[in-house]
């Protein structure tokens, strides 16, 4: 249920290798462009661990995200921490709590209410930062020292290098990557695909589905935090904007953008999408509205997103679980109400 | 503990607040209980339903520039936001009801975006205030430092005779059979040969109008300002999940207790002002899934 | 007490004024298999369904091996060793029917809270999946998606996803419907081999089938339990006859 073609698995390492001597060709405005694009991809691969794979739709995945850039914030500040073997965790443990304690209440719900329910908690989190003259407020914080990453020592990444940020957050996405295809082949993926497509059954069956519905928003929570805290550390400065429903939604723009239930179409998304707006922001200052009316013409005429066109193409002929599976997605989802 | 003790002592502190927290209740209940409407017959989320709430107070302070009457900004914004929200419901809406709720959000996501920058464009990103009109700009004095304005007085009053005039149409009219009999089984309306599609865009356009309507009461109290349709529709949505969605009566509850507990949590635990309402509604969660007035879900 | 694995006591469900289920007490024999027969409407699935957890009696009480279950959820009733077919097809339609009996037969471990080793890798749940497929005559069919078998495949799956958990209690709701008379015919010889070392509670509405299988017939109507008894006993009461099988056969 999670065999990646032939022809993603090819596009995928081209992909990653273009990514890998971008670098060497690019200027430095489009290195840290790129680089902001791969930490968003983060961000959103983590949301279609909900949307796509769980059937969780949330409105509200970015409170973990600045979760995560103000946790590093904060330690940074007042802990005088710096390297990353204690500020990384500490970020992720911290969008992992908030995740444990948003879902626990959310869970409880599905469709609409789901929805409804995760951005008015975000939407708390979010006047909670901003109201927090501790935190900044709305002027938000700065983060004055990069964290460091060394070994005995010896540092193996500097990240107030542009170049070396850049290659550390492909690291990170690559490696986000692999730890979602890990989790979608294990046991839990199993669980998580069923229920999906089936939660009645998948409970008649003998699993606590609420159980793993929490487990997934909580893991979901935790990769929103890596993305959170590599946000932070790439620009030394976090503002409540980072938690705002409007973060939220372009994340799930994102995801259906790229193909929801593909973790690399989120990535597609990412760049489609943040390249996108930078063009258009160069043109108009009211660029919103273009990205407005871009949105609707996704959900008309693309819902499948930019990865169904990759698989249209090639199948043709076989008839494979692709195309069959989104249908049946959108006909469950559409039916808890 | 201070505020509290002088809340005791002082009934006419608590008299204000108690006016307040009606007057912000029936404000939420006409924005909440468009979007329970909408959802309930419709079977449509629309995250967008906050945008008329701006739409209606944007539309009132510039129709009341131009005419330098309240109400006659408010007379003629009304059918204005009714026509918005017809052609909404037919250029976009419409394409959603057969879809999940996913591309439901996401589409009227598209549309806050749309409808935040046209007001960028049409009016600016300041904060505009909007005169209390003159027959109302003064206060019923309570003791001799505090008075309540009149106009907050005149919300609440207008509030009470549209939820009126709404229990009328709903329970009296034929229109109301045909919303009341959508809102407990969407299938039947279509067994009883009504028309679907003209039923879907009046109740949206109704909807919209209520929330815009809303937002054109309160401009005076509260201004006028770029992201007020996004609080409104938080806030609406808390009322909504407290209520239990569909429920024309829960919306009404979850407003007053949203009222109450906002405007009380102010005053009472200020440094918690923000949180209040969120935890009224994680307590109901805790409590009852589906609202107060929902449908347990089988 | 112990005599009876699964027991009801005075079980009721109402919906609203509707009495769906009302005061059913009923024993099911360990080994044995119990048909539930009766008009549609008489509460039979619905009386499935409060024994599987699916749905919460109003009244009564539910005991699995003495053990108190009214208030377990699906989930426990499952794990318990309860197993559940649908009359409805109730699958996972873009799963493969391998993946469809994986999932069932995953269920089985102590947990699947488990996020690092690959699921192909559990051998003994392979096994248990590729036996369900086997016993219900699907293994030919396991790596078709679930949506593109016939119907009556897709109600043979249904039954091999439930012994892919390897339940001691069979919940079979109305397994023949829609089936040909070919299909038929397999999934009662199917049945009759789970008679001899599992206990089966039974709704259909197939006579043939049901007089075939069912050592142990309990008549439903209105909610209520109209006779129980074996077969031959139930088959003479004349209040069935009168008011449920005479007016079938003259039907």
């Amino acid at each position: 249920m999670t065999r990646t073609p032939r022809a993603v698995l090819l596009f995928l390492v081209a992909a990653l290798i273009a990514l890998a001597v971008f670098p060497q060709f690019a200027e430095r405005f489009y290195i840290q462009l790129v680089t902001k694009i791969m930490i968003v991809a983060i961000f959103a691969m983590s949301l279609d661990l909900l949307v796509g794979y769980t059937g969780l739709v949330s409105f509200g995945h970015a409170a973990f995200f600045g979760i995560g850039g103000y946790a590093l914030a904060i330690v940074a500040r007042d802990l005088d921490l710096t390297s990353i073997w204690t500020t990384l965790p500490i970020a992720i443990a911290a969008s992992g709590v908030a995740a444990l304690v948003i879902g626990w209440l959310s869970i409880r719900t599905s469709g609409v209410y789901f929805i409804m329910i995760t951005l008015a908690f975000a939407q708390m989190l979010f006047f909670v930062v901003h109201d927090n003259l501790a935190l900044g407020g709305s002027d938000g914080m700065y983060l004055n020292t990069k964290p460091t990453v060394s070994v005995a020592g010896i540092d193996l990444v500097n990240l107030r290098n542009r170049t070396e940020f850049y290659y550390f957050s492909l690291l990170c996405l690559t490696a986000s990557y692999l730890f979602c295809r890990m989790i979608l082949r294990s046991p839990f993926g199993r669980v998580i695909a069923a229920i999906r497509i089936n939660e009645p059954r998948t409970r008649a069956l003998g699993y606590p589905t609420q159980r793993y519905k929490l487990a997934s928003f909580v893991v979901a929570g935790m990769l929103a935090g890596l993305a959170g805290y590599l946000a932070c550390a790439q620009f030394g400065f976090v503002n409540p904007a980072l938690l705002s429903w409007r973060e939220s939604g372009q994340a799930l723009v994102i995801v259906i953008l790229g193909g929801m239930g593909t973790l690399y179409g989120p990535v597609i998304g990412s760049f489609v999408l943040i390249l996108l707006e930078d063009y258009l922001s160069s043109l108009t200052e009211h660029w919103l509205l273009v990205i407005g009316f871009f949105v609707i013409g996704v959900v008309l005429f693309l819902p499948d997103g930019i990865a169904s066109l990759m698989t249209r193409f090639r199948r043709r002929p076989a008839d494979e679980d692709g195309g069959g599976e989104t249908t049946v997605v959108a006909s469950g989802a559409a039916g808890d109400d | 503990m201070i505020l509290a003790t002088q809340l005791s002592m002082d009934p006419s502190f608590f008299l204000i607040q108690l006016l307040n927290s009606v007057q912000y209740g029936f404000l939420l209940f006409l924005v909440a209980s468009g979007l329970t409407l909408i959802f309930g017959i419709m079977g449509v989320i629309n995250i967008a339903h906050g945008s008329f709430y701006m739409i209606g107070a944007y539309l009132t302070y510039w129709l009341n520039l131009q005419t330098g009457n309240l109400f006659l900004a408010i007379a003629l914004g009304l059918p204005l936001t009714v026509g918005l929200g017809y052609a909404i419901e037919r250029l976009a809406i419409r394409f959603l009801y057969a879809r999940d709720h996913l591309y439901q959000v996401l589409l009227t996501y598209g549309l806050i975006l749309i409808f935040n920058e046209l007001q960028r464009l049409i009016w600016g990103n300041d904060v505009h205030g909007v005169p209390t009109p003159p027959g109302l700009n003064y206060s019923i004095p309570l003791t001799e430092a505090q008075a309540y304005p009149v106009y907050r007085l005149f919300i609440s009053a207008a509030c009470i005779a549209l939820a009126a005039a709404m229990y009328w149409v709903i329970q009296k009219t034929r229109l109301g059979m045909t919303i009341r009999a959508g809102a407990s089984n969407r299938t039947m309306v279509q067994v009883l040969g009504i028309d679907v599609s003209r039923l879907f865009a009046v109740v949206f356009s109704l909807g919209a109008a209520l929330a815009a309507f809303s937002g054109m009461l309160s401009a005076p109290v509260s201004s006028v300002y770029p992201g007020m349709g996004e609080q409104v529709l938080i806030i609406s949505f808390v009322v909504v999940v407290i209520g239990g969605i569909g429920s024309i009566k829960g919306a009404l509850v979850g407003a007053m207790l949203i009222g109450l507990a906002d405007t009380f949590g102010r005053v009472l635990l200020p440094e918690f002002a923000g949180f209040v309402v969120y935890a009224l509604m994680a307590v109901v969660l805790l409590w009852r899934p589906q609202g107060l007035f929902g449908e347990p879900a089988r | 007490m112990t005599e009876f694995l699964l027991e009801t006591e005075g079980l009721s469900k109402s919906f609203g004024a509707l009495a769906a289920v009302n005061g059913v007490s009923l024993g099911f024999r360990r080994g044995e298999t119990h048909a539930i027969i009766g008009p549609n409407g008489a509460g039979k699935t619905t009386f499935l369904n409060l024994l599987s957890g699916e749905i919460r009696p109003s009244l009564g009480r539910v005991r699995f091996k003495g053990q108190d279950i009214t208030a377990a959820t699906p989930d426990r009733v499952s794990r318990l060793g309860i197993g559940r077919s649908y009359q409805k097809t109730n699958i996972f339609p873009s799963f493969t029917c391998l993946e469809n009996c994986w999932i069932a037969a995953q269920s089985r471990l102590p947990s699947s809270l488990r996020f690092v080793w690959p699921a192909e890798r559990l051998s003994d749940v392979r096994a248990r999946a590729m036996r369900g497929l086997e016993l219900a005559g699907l293994a030919a069919r396991r790596d078709d998606v679930a949506a593109r078998i016939s119907y009556g495949e897709q109600r043979q799956l249904e039954i091999a996803m439930m012994l892919a958990a390897e339940p001691e209690l069979l919940l079979l709701d109305e397994p023949l419907a829609g089936m040909g008379p070919e299909e038929s015919q397999r999934v009662v010889g199917l049945l009759k081999r789970l008679a001899q070392d599992h206990t089966l509670v039974l709704i259909e509405h197939d006579m043939d089938a049901v007089f075939e299988v069912a050592e142990v017939l309990t008549v439903m109507v209105n909610g209520e339990v109209l006779e129980s008894g074996t077969v031959s006993t139930v088959r003479a009461s004349r209040a069935v006859q009168e008011a449920y099988l005479g007016e079938d056969q003259t039907a």
